[in-house]
């Protein structure tokens, strides 16, 4: 082709211009962890359900958290939500209600009748459960969808453990409860109620099982030496929270003094409430800050009119009043006795200073290690025999019902593995999502939904479900308040404003790639991502 | 409780794309179609934000003509970088007028395609300050004064960039350019009348002035499809930081564009035949400052003196664009 003078090229597209290689460093698509996720002791994948919650796809979002968790609707109600003190959103207004969907989610199952894929493959491994708490019905579902046969094997007259004998029917109302655990049962899990293993190795011989995983949680109230006069009422809380479950009520009189700081004193003293005591009074020997209790737990109690005598210990019992004294924290935050007294009316005393595990089934079996009450586990929560397992209340741990659902997920995995002969490893952890990754001028000002709480009136003598649920509205309106720290949502941001139009769009759900050949490395797309998705790292020259 | 209805979209309209939205209403940005007019490949600097710019203007300005669409562009940074012979980044049919008569070239094209009975075909003049605010200034006011039926597009990145940082009419009092050097009593540009385009454009009378920034790329697709509706003579301006001639990091783009408008000193807005009509108010006020300090061109006021006198008097300017557009949030 002739050329004008002086011109040697052929004209053409800027397309041959690959301005890729002016760039010194590269941007890349990262998934961060989510503070949430990090926090929950589940290991639910919280930013992964809202992202489908977000779009209204609810039941893809419930089939995505009940992959790590069966029992959102429990869960919703009863869990202290770790997540929410995590969540980057607090930095901004306040963190997501994301208890509060998980509810929506749960009962929105219920209500739909949502059931569990059954397992694609079975392996012909059949597993003992000691147990039908939340540990135990987590671990057998988990197991159970990976395709082992799983029998529980329950003491008690119930399915749910201390979900049912140690929460009140105002936190976590029986038919949810039932729900959720028939969904479990409904896999094929199979349950013996009244059940109690007393040898755990004969029953293992006898049943052919190939491994157990032990949760008979801690039912046993702990007793402190009190004096007390003959006609003294002492109850332990344990006790008085399971006979709640019976046909008798317990008789606990209009003056009842609760002595213990931990959430099960708080469930004891607004139980007490609800039986119609006029005083209900926990005596708790630190103060409120050093209170083991949840606080959102102790501002409910404090208003349906429960009272807490702080820095007190109760010295002396008698039949109708009881002896307090007065203490002072020392340096080290202890409490020390001041030898100031007082006396306190008190119909019934009930102690509520902690739980003992029952540990009589471990009897005869070798290598098993016991300290402080509790079994000792590995790090894959087997105990010192080969194929027994431990989780829940009776390994050392914090105890509430979300520990124990991914103890029961946990020892699963581990089971599965040892059960196959292969070792389970768990996936690398990603980077944390912090709050300084995110950009936050994108999203939309929102304040927080507010569950809508019982009137005062009405909780202080029902047994009716304290905290209502979100409807359909304004949960769809708390998922999207989600910020997905860390995890690309597909804004566009990055394909958007890319002065090199480096970035490709996949098409929705596939999100996105950098076109190196064109990218110059501005970082433009990793200073505008709003979720922090998007890593910028130095090439190598 | 009240009822709430679901009116939140996690991000609404601030994100270039949002998943929650209805098609209709997302931008032509986020688009897998849109048109890439200014394609990858050109030489402009890493993060520039006139490249940037003139997508988003282009773009939208295809996607509210159906592609019939002619563009003349001044000499300056934006030509120069995305057509150096023989290559070419511009998917659209566009001409390189000279550095002053860009305006004058798209008034022909207009006549021409008037002659042709073409109605269907628009054309965009577009350029950078100088070939707007000095250089084309004369063709510009004429064009204005006609009414001829084009969309004038200034990206202003406040200096000429292409040749070194020279000082323009659209320089900022204060800033150092090549030009305007950081010494003296009163360094960097001088705090002059200035020379406001948008509003010697709302002089002419003309259908439609408005400014934006790449900033808010919603409110800009907007301004450029509103200015597609209406003919007659427009003008559009809109506010491109540039790397290289303001000194922020290229990744800060975005950033600076939207502290401009946060503090006031960039008022975005929207007049009709020479009345406001519409201002994008600031949505979290910022004390000048936290424009003014990620720029090395405003460092002098930073330095070992500082000059609070300096900043106080473009902070004057930025409280009185306020006072002036209204550009805060009415409190009843």
């Amino acid at each position: 082709m002739d050329k004008p003078f002086a011109i040697t090229l052929d004209a053409g597209s800027s397309l041959a211009n690959r301005t890729g290689s002016w760039r010194t460093s590269r941007p890349l698509y990262v998934d961060r962890l989510p503070p949430c996720n990090h926090a929950c002791p589940a290991g639910e994948n919280v930013q992964g359900w809202l992202y489908h919650a977000e779009s209204g796809d609810y039941e893809n979002a419930w089939r995505t958290l009940t992959l790590d968790n069966p029992l959102p609707a429990v869960m919703g109600r009863v869990c202290y939500h770790p997540c929410e003190s995590a969540c980057n959103r607090a930095h901004l207004d306040e963190s997501v209600g994301i208890n509060a969907v998980e509810r929506f989610l749960g009962d929105e199952a219920i209500r739909r009748g949502w059931k569990f894929d059954p397992p694609a493959d079975e392996s012909g491994k059949h597993v003992l459960i000691v147990g039908a708490g939340p540990s135990g019905l987590s671990a057998a579902y988990h197991l159970r969808r990976l395709g082992h046969r799983v029998t529980i094997h329950e003491a008690g007259p119930y399915a749910g453990g201390m979900m049912r004998f140690g929460i009140p029917k105002y936190r976590l109302p029986r038919d949810v409860l039932e729900a959720e655990v028939q969904r479990i049962l409904d896999l094929g899990v199979k349950l013996r109620l009244g059940a109690k293993v007393g040898d755990l190795l004969d029953t293992m011989r006898r049943g052919r099982f190939d491994a157990a995983f032990l949760a008979v949680g801690a039912h046993i109230g702990k007793r402190a030496y009190l004096p007390a006069g003959s006609a003294a009422r002492i109850l332990d809380a344990v006790s008085v929270l399971r006979s709640m479950e019976g046909q008798e009520r317990p008789l606990l009189g209009r003056r009842v003094v609760v002595y213990g700081g931990g959430n099960t004193a708080i469930d004891v003293a607004r139980t007490a409430r609800r039986l119609g005591a006029t005083e209900s009074i926990i005596v708790y020997r630190r103060t409120r800050e050093k209170m083991p209790a949840h606080d959102s737990e102790v501002e409910e109690a404090l208003q349906e009119g429960v009272m807490i005598k702080w820095l007190s210990t109760i010295k002396e019992a008698g039949d109708a009043s009881i002896m307090v004294e007065k203490m002072v924290l020392d340096g080290k935050g202890f409490p020390q006795p001041t030898g100031e007294f007082e006396t306190l009316e008190a119909d019934s005393v009930v102690l509520a200073l902690g739980q003992d595990v029952d540990l009589s089934l471990l009897r005869g079996v070798p290598g098993l290690e016991i300290r402080d009450g509790v079994a000792q586990v590995g790090r894959n929560m087997m105990t010192g025999y080969a194929g027994i397992f431990a989780g829940g209340d009776m390994v050392p741990s914090e105890r509430t019902v979300t520990v124990a659902v991914g103890h029961g997920k946990k020892a699963a995995r581990h089971i599965d593995a040892w059960l196959r002969v292969t070792r389970y490893v768990e996936p690398p952890k990603h980077e944390l999502a912090t709050f300084d990754k995110l950009n936050t001028w994108y999203y939309s000002d929102a304040p927080k939904t507010m569950r809508p709480t019982l009137d005062i009136i009405r909780r202080q003598s029902t047994f009716d479900e304290v905290t209502g649920g979100l409807d359909e509205s304004n949960a769809l309106y708390e998922a999207r308040r989600c910020l997905s720290c860390g995890n690309c949502f597909e804004c566009d941001n990055c394909y958007g404003v890319c002065p090199d139009n480096a970035v490709i769009k996949l098409g929705p759900g596939k999100r996105f790639e950098f076109n190196y050949d064109y990218c110059k490395g501005c970082g433009l797309c990793a200073a505008e991502c709003p979720a922090g998705a998007i890593n910028m790292v130095p090439e190598k020259i | 409780m009240a009822f709430q209805p679901v009116k939140f979209y996690q991000t609404g309209t601030f994100t270039v794309g949002n998943r929650l939205l209805d098609p209709g209403e997302r931008s032509v940005q986020a688009n897998m179609q849109r048109t890439n007019s200014l394609n990858s490949g050109h030489r402009a600097c890493q993060g520039c934000g006139e490249a940037l710019g003139a997508r988003y203007a282009i773009d939208a300005a295809m996607n509210a003509t159906g592609n019939q669409l002619i563009a003349a562009n001044a000499t300056g940074c934006l030509e120069v970088f995305s057509t150096p012979y023989p290559e070419t980044s511009w998917q659209i049919p566009w001409i390189h007028s000279l550095f002053g008569n860009t305006a004058a070239v798209a008034t022909g094209i207009a006549a021409a395609l008037k002659v042709k009975g073409r109605h269907d075909v628009r054309v965009i003049a577009q350029g950078g300050d100088g070939g707007t605010t000095d250089i084309g200034f004369g063709c510009l006011s004429g064009l204005f004064e006609r009414n001829d039926d084009v969309l004038f597009i200034c990206y202003d990145n406040e200096a000429y960039m292409n040749t070194g940082v020279q000082r323009s009419s659209a320089t900022p009092p204060a800033a150092r350019t090549a030009t305007t050097a950081p010494v003296g009593s009163e360094p960097g540009n001088v705090f002059g009348q200035g020379k406001n385009l948008p509003l010697i454009a709302m002089a002419h009378e003309i259908p439609y002035v408005a400014t934006a920034t790449v900033a808010e790329l919603r409110d800009l697709e907007a301004k450029v499809r509103r200015a597609m509706e209406i003919r007659g003579a427009r003008y559009l301006h809109i506010l491109v930081p540039c790397p290289l001639g303001w000194g922020h990091e290229a990744n800060d783009t975005i950033r600076i564009a939207r502290l401009a408008k946060e503090t006031g000193l960039f008022p975005v807005f929207e007049a009709e035949r020479g009345t406001v009509v519409s201002v994008s108010r600031i949505r979290r006020r910022l004390p000048v400052e936290e424009y003014l300090r990620p720029q090395k061109r405003f460092a002098h006021l930073f330095g070992g003196t500082p000059r609070a006198d300096i900043l106080a008097r473009l902070q004057q300017i930025a409280d009185r664009n306020i006072r002036r557009f209204g550009l805060l949030e009415e409190t009843d």
